[in-house]
């Protein structure tokens, strides 16, 4: 198989799921007719180019449990975004942060999300980390109360 | 869902550096001191309630193509219909209703960006709310899975 097609075809199945049997590269080697060897290297080089960020079981929260979803959007002064999202970042109960740009009716730049098991418990960890880290910026809490889509995204 | 401590313990390695080996749940049973069928069967019976929503790459979206977070002022009595509508499209993974003002929140992906773009020109010509348009500057969190405890 050619490289750019074999490339866009293990995206294909990289992005759908790969599935839970013993050998699961195996499996897909079968489907992309080359052998079991060139289809875990080939991960291996998707990794190192930065391309896959990550690899393995994606979760859904809520059917563990971890039902309270709260988006905290901040408004932070532009030379300090840099400096306040470190802290968010490091921070244990937040698993991602971007920043993004202000439009007319909306000033907040930083975003990051909590989950927790109940929304008391994400107030209350938004709560220590804005103590922990002195971020006394203007923000809200953007919990989300019904989920009409979730599934990994499809770029090819 | 009830998750006992090895639950816990098998999620929280599944989610990242998965072994690129021939045989990777043998390598995690050797590392987690756990039978290789019972993380087998336990994934499968994860994934079968739900709770694990695919085995797969997450990619950069930087680079994988182009991606954006787009949010709409819905109406409250309209939202279903409107979410129906943007959940409709393949380009959508992520579709939430929020407590805001701006009560829909979702993300559009394409190959590029001219592809984000006729998603979000369709939905606010169907429906002409607010619309905002929140791509990203800059990411701070190299995503390492969600941390159960």
């Amino acid at each position: 198989m050619v490289a750019g097609v074999l490339e866009y075809e293990l995206r294909k199945i990289l992005q759908e799921g790969l599935p839970l049997v013993e050998k699961p590269y195996q499996e897909i080697a079968r489907q992309l007719a080359v052998s079991e060897q060139v289809v875990i290297e080939k991960i291996a080089e998707l990794k190192r180019q930065g391309l896959i960020k990550r690899f393995g079981m994606v979760l859904r929260h809520h059917e563990l449990g971890y039902a309270a979803n709260c988006m905290v959007v901040w408004d932070i002064p532009d030379d300090r975004v840099d400096q306040v999202a470190e802290r968010l970042a490091n921070s244990a109960c937040v698993t991602l942060c971007y920043q993004r740009p202000r439009r007319d009716k909306w000033s907040y730049n930083l975003f990051c999300m909590i989950h927790g098991k109940e929304r008391a418990q994400v107030e209350r960890q938004l709560q220590e980390m804005i103590e922990a880290h002195q971020l006394d910026y203007p923000h809200q809490l953007l919990f989300s109360s019904r989920r009409f889509k979730q599934r990994g995204a499809r770029y090819v | 869902m009830k998750l006992s401590e090895q639950d816990r313990q098998l999620l929280n390695r599944v989610q990242q550096d998965f072994p690129l080996h021939p045989e990777p749940f043998k390598v995690l049973s050797d590392q987690l001191g756990v039978p290789e069928q019972e993380i087998l069967d336990r994934l499968r019976s994860l994934e079968q309630q739900n709770a694990i929503s695919r085995f797969g790459a997450v990619f950069n979206h930087h680079r994988a193509g182009a991606s954006t977070l787009a949010a709409l002022a819905i109406p409250e009595h309209e939202i279903e219909e409107v979410a129906a509508f943007v959940s409709s499209f393949a380009e959508v993974n992520h579709n939430y209703q929020r407590e805001h003002e701006f009560n829909l929140w979702f993300v559009v992906n394409a190959t590029d960006q001219k592809g984000v773009e006729k998603v979000l020109n369709q939905i606010s010509a169907t429906y002409e709310y607010p619309l905002l348009d929140l791509p990203m500057v800059k990411g701070y969190h190299i995503d390492l899975g969600f941390p159960l405890w």
